[in-house]
């Protein structure tokens, strides 16, 4: 076993170890959740990535967005998380996608994926996302933050998933409550790290996992509450 | 009156009002009237959780609900 690996055990067994560096795993959105996700994923050993965006830096990301620096300003996402993810582990295969999630580049995106990872900045997409991932019978790790606030379900396919965490979906578009709150670099983090967490508890096959229930968290109050979702 | 702790987020925390861990409402009160009188714009409730498991605006709120209100979250 890569030596890189040693302080993962004995949390995960070496059998385990294989089962990440044999997983591929798509993270959709590359900004506050998706970079320190994709980060996390490749430092674990998750063996193959799809990295998803097709957005460039702003100054705006420089805030929460781990891969986003003063240099990358106006270049783009996903080739900066290439990068980063080279650097860390060159043996990670990675395709990257260098365009926003649709429900005509995701055949592409999904195909042949153990699990998708939800990392988009917008709810009228997660759920074609669901849709979509149900199409593949794949689970989906979603998180989503506004302000110091955030929230993570864990959906598999048939499961009601955003019907119950955003109601059923209207024509109107749903928009989030980060419009008005922004996003805080520690909101980011902390819920990447919960979608992570959920991420190797189902491709590990472990208890305990999000579903049909909703992580809830506020870290300015120090509030954290599992919520079952009826 | 029966009296609530009362858990706003995001968005809605500006419609916290005083005493909210221990805010005082009418019995029978049901979660629909308590967005009212508290002046939340229905479109800004998406998750309503009591003691930790989600309902809908015709529960009936009883004594020591712990009562939360999550607005539509969709950041990344």
């Amino acid at each position: 076993m890569d030596n890189r690996y040693l302080r993962n055990f004995n949390i995960l067994s070496n059998k385990e170890q294989k089962i990440l560096n044999n997983s591929k795993v798509c993270i959709i959105g590359l900004g506050g959740l998706g970079g320190n996700i994709a980060e996390m994923l490749a430092r674990i050993g998750i063996g193959n990535l799809v990295l998803v965006d097709g957005d460039i830096f702003e100054t705006s990301n420089l805030n929460r967005q781990i891969l986003c620096t003063e240099k990358l300003i106006g270049t783009s996402k996903s080739q900066a998380c290439y990068n980063r993810i080279k650097k860390i582990n060159s043996s990670i295969k990675i395709k990257k996608i260098n365009e926003f999630f649709t429900k005509k580049n995701a055949d592409l995106l999904l195909k042949d994926v153990n699990l998708v990872v939800d990392a988009l900045d917008s709810i009228d997409d997660r759920f074609i996302l669901q849709t979509q991932a149900e199409k593949f019978k794949i689970p989906i790790v979603s998180g989503a933050i506004a302000g110091t606030s955030g929230q993570v379900i864990t959906i598999f396919p048939k499961d009601k998933g955003f019907n119950l965490v955003y109601g059923e979906r209207k024509t109107k578009k749903i928009q989030g409550a980060e419009k008005h709150m922004g996003n805080l670099c520690f909101t980011a983090c902390f819920i990447a790290s919960i979608q992570v967490s959920e991420t190797i508890k189902v491709l590990l096959n472990k208890k305990n996992i999000l579903r049909n229930k909703l992580l809830i968290a506020d870290l300015m109050t120090n509030f954290f509450e599992i919520v079952n979702l009826k | 009156m029966i009296k609530i702790n009362l858990k706003l987020f995001v968005t809605l925390q500006k419609y916290l009002p005083e005493f909210s861990e221990k805010f005082k409402i009418p019995e029978k009160t049901r979660i629909g009237k308590l967005i009212k009188i508290l002046g939340i714009p229905k479109n800004m409730v998406k998750i309503i959780f009591i003691n930790g498991i989600q309902k809908k605006t015709d529960y009936i709120l009883k004594n020591n609900d712990r009562v939360g209100i999550f607005p539509p979250v969709g950041g990344g």
